[in-house]
């Protein structure tokens, strides 16, 4: 066990700056309006930083920085922005636990994950765009003997990304790598709510990214992320986030005919077949812990796993055996490595969670444990922190038709595999599920009968590169996470030539 | 006013809630909840209003309606700050056929002067799975994401549920 100084004090691993301005063209770079917002820690809800308070002005800033950096950009050669990734990943290897604690700082998440899970994946994201444009070939196909199509990819030239605040770092690499790796410049704007972290990696790595290439415009999504996504200037948006927003992105992309990648959410099943519990083995014991994934970043994840859907021939000894998982869990301090569930990333969030905690309570479903907010002690006790709670109820309530986006899992039993299924598949959304059965034919037909975009088979919440990640149904369009995000980011250039000299005969 | 994260204890309504209290609503909300704006109901086949506003959140409105102009609100689904109402200028979100209107309230300035209709928009496949559900829209403090008007305030608009038989 080890625990991490609190940031702003003695022997701290990084020290914020009291304030951060954009990155523009890389220079850090004042707001226009000349306004600063402060950035709060959920850890113990204080104040550490404040960061620009960007306006349409930073935006257009930030696109003439992009578009001034994009004929060269857009013109290297996938050799130089794969070396250029791979610095990156190494220069982040080098500041793993700087950058760690930083995210957790920003976001109230447990170290633990920083330091194993969000970080490392980043690194490793890079390194696979860096792996993936250099073995990215174009295609042409012989049309007859003397005409050939040849198919180029091209960069699309400046795109805009607006980030989320539940993985800030990585959510924004996700984004970042593949436009990068394709040749674009870039403008991001990271969430309000985690403004921070993002701009402690930029510091690290500007030396290595040529000026204008990659643009961080912080701000409200009102007065900053508006005049991105609606922009006449930017070829293509990505958005992670609610389905409103997502949504509205989409009316400002069809106003400019641009593309749009959305990744919005879902409410993900996670299905518990009666096999599982043959043996009291390793095996039973992978799925309680599947069973309990729910309370990961403290269920502020789009995928997080909150239907558990159980079988009713071993419901009642596998939900006494998962509850008693879920007691284990350890919250407290997220700077702690022993600490399993740190804060909520933000104080509306823990409102938003508590007000589902009031829902579920009333529309009559059973608190098996958990249920309020947790108090924590000393300097935590201003922090945005909830008990893991289990919810027993049925599949047409609120909390198991919407994301709550807390450690909070709602548990329903199944008779048949055909109910599961059906049960699985009753929601709005369709981005992630699980499936826990030793019967590799049942795994099979149920992950291949769920409408989501990604199903895990015997385990959950693992995210490495070259799985694609995305959604069905109302949780979005594109796949994140993979090499087709690369055709997200490119236009495709189809050359058609003729190389016979004869005319074609119509004139 | 803010209430913060209560839902069971009453708050009376304080005189910024206006000189007329706007309580008239012959709608019943659960008692416990401070509903100072009432939506009239627009759903097709229904009387009961749908959606509630508390003081705070009215006062949010107002403030916002003197900077923005006219509002409206559509509830949000999905990742992240999914589950919020989202307030955009009237006109801002385009809503369709894929949208239920759940209600439009009637705001008015402190001084009880009409401000003008407000909607409030869920998107028809949410609805079906909110319908039992009554919504009072409140504001505690907070910093949203997405493009709602309020999130530079330090203020967010939060949906809060009632069972109803609607």
């Amino acid at each position: 066990m080890s625990v991490y100084t609190q940031p702003g004090k003695d022997g701290s691993v990084v020290t914020f700056k009291p304030r951060y301005e954009h990155f523009i063209g890389g220079q850090w770079v004042a707001p226009v309006k000349g306004q600063y917002f402060e950035d709060v820690t959920p850890v113990t809800g204080q104040a550490f930083t404040e960061v620009g308070r960007g306006t349409a002005e930073d935006i257009e800033a930030a696109l003439d920085a992009a578009w001034a950096a994009a004929p060269s950009w857009n013109a290297s050669t996938p050799t130089q922005r794969a070396l250029m990734l791979n610095k990156i990943a190494d220069r982040m290897e080098e500041n793993l636990e700087l950058i760690a604690v930083a995210e957790t700082w920003d976001n109230g998440k447990p170290v633990r994950e920083t330091l194993n899970a969000d970080i490392p994946l980043a690194i490793d994201h890079f390194r696979y765009f860096a792996g993936a444009i250099r073995a990215q070939e174009g295609h042409l196909s012989q049309l007859d003997e003397d005409t050939v199509a040849y198919h180029f990819h091209e960069p699309l030239g400046v795109v805009g990304q607006i980030i989320p605040w539940n993985f800030p770092i990585l959510m924004a690499v996700w984004k970042l790598a593949p436009a990068l790796a394709a040749g674009n410049c870039v403008v991001l704007k990271p969430a309000e709510q985690t403004p921070a972290s993002i701009l402690v990696l930029m510091e690290l790595i500007q030396d290595l990214v040529p000026d204008g290439v990659v643009n961080i415009v912080n701000g409200f999504g009102v007065e900053c992320g508006k005049p991105l996504a609606s922009n006449k200037r930017i070829r293509k948006i990505a958005f992670t986030g609610e389905t409103t927003t997502g949504r509205l992105i989409m009316q400002y992309a069809s106003e400019n005919i641009i593309p749009v990648t959305l990744e919005l959410g879902g409410k993900s099943p996670n299905i518990f077949f009666e096999d599982v519990a043959q043996q009291k083995d390793g095996f039973y014991d992978k799925a309680l812990e599947g069973f309990a994934f729910f309370a990961l970043n403290s269920g502020e994840v789009c995928t997080c796993p909150s239907r558990a859907l159980i079988q009713e021939s071993i419901y009642d000894q596998f939900l006494a055996d998962g509850i008693d998982r879920v007691s284990k869990i350890v919250a407290g301090n997220p700077l702690d490595t022993d600490t399993m569930i740190g804060a909520q990333a933000s104080t509306d969030q823990l409102e938003k969670i508590l007000s589902y905690l009031d829902i579920g309570k009333k529309e009559g479903a059973k608190v098996l444990i958990g249920g309020e907010r947790a108090e924590l002690e000393g300097d935590l006790a201003g922090g945005y922190y909830v008990q893991p709670t289990v919810f027993e109820g049925t599949n047409n309530m609120r909390i198991f038709q919407e994301e709550i986006f807390g450690p909070v899992l709602s548990v329903a039993k199944f008779g048949s595999y055909d109910d599961a299924i059906s049960i699985a598949n009753d929601t709005l959304y369709g981005l992630g599920a699980g499936v826990w059965a030793r019967s590799g034919n049942t795994a099979y037909r149920a992950g291949r009968a769920i409408q989501s975009g990604r199903v895990w088979v015997n385990q959950y919440h693992s995210y490495p590169a070259h799985s694609a990640f995305g959604g069905y149904k109302s949780s979005g369009i594109g796949r994140e996470n993979h090499l087709m995000m690369l055709d997200h980011y490119q236009q495709t250039k189809n050359m058609l030539v003729s190389y016979t000299e004869s005319p074609q005969g119509f004139f | 006013m803010s209430i913060g994260a209560q839902t069971t204890a009453s708050v009376p309504a304080g005189p910024e809630n206006g000189p007329h209290g706007e309580q008239e609503s012959a709608v019943e909300f659960p008692p416990g909840i401070d509903v100072a704006l009432t939506a009239t109901a627009t759903v097709a086949g229904e009387t009961e209003s749908r959606v509630g506003f508390t003081p705070a959140a009215v006062e949010l409105m107002r403030q916002l309606w003197e900077s923005h102009g006219a509002l409206m609100f559509h509830q949000s689904g999905g990742c992240c700050d999914g589950s919020a109402p989202m307030c955009f200028p009237a006109g801002e979100f385009r809503t369709g056929d894929s949208d239920v209107l759940l209600g439009v309230a009637d705001l008015t300035a402190q001084d009880g002067s009409a401000l003008g209709p407000v909607e409030f928009w869920i998107s028809a496949e949410q609805f079906e799975a909110w319908r039992r559900t009554r919504l009072v829209i409140d504001a505690v403090p907070g910093r949203g994401s997405g493009f709602s008007l309020e999130t530079p305030t330090g203020k967010r608009f939060l949906t809060r549920s009632e069972l109803c038989s609607v």
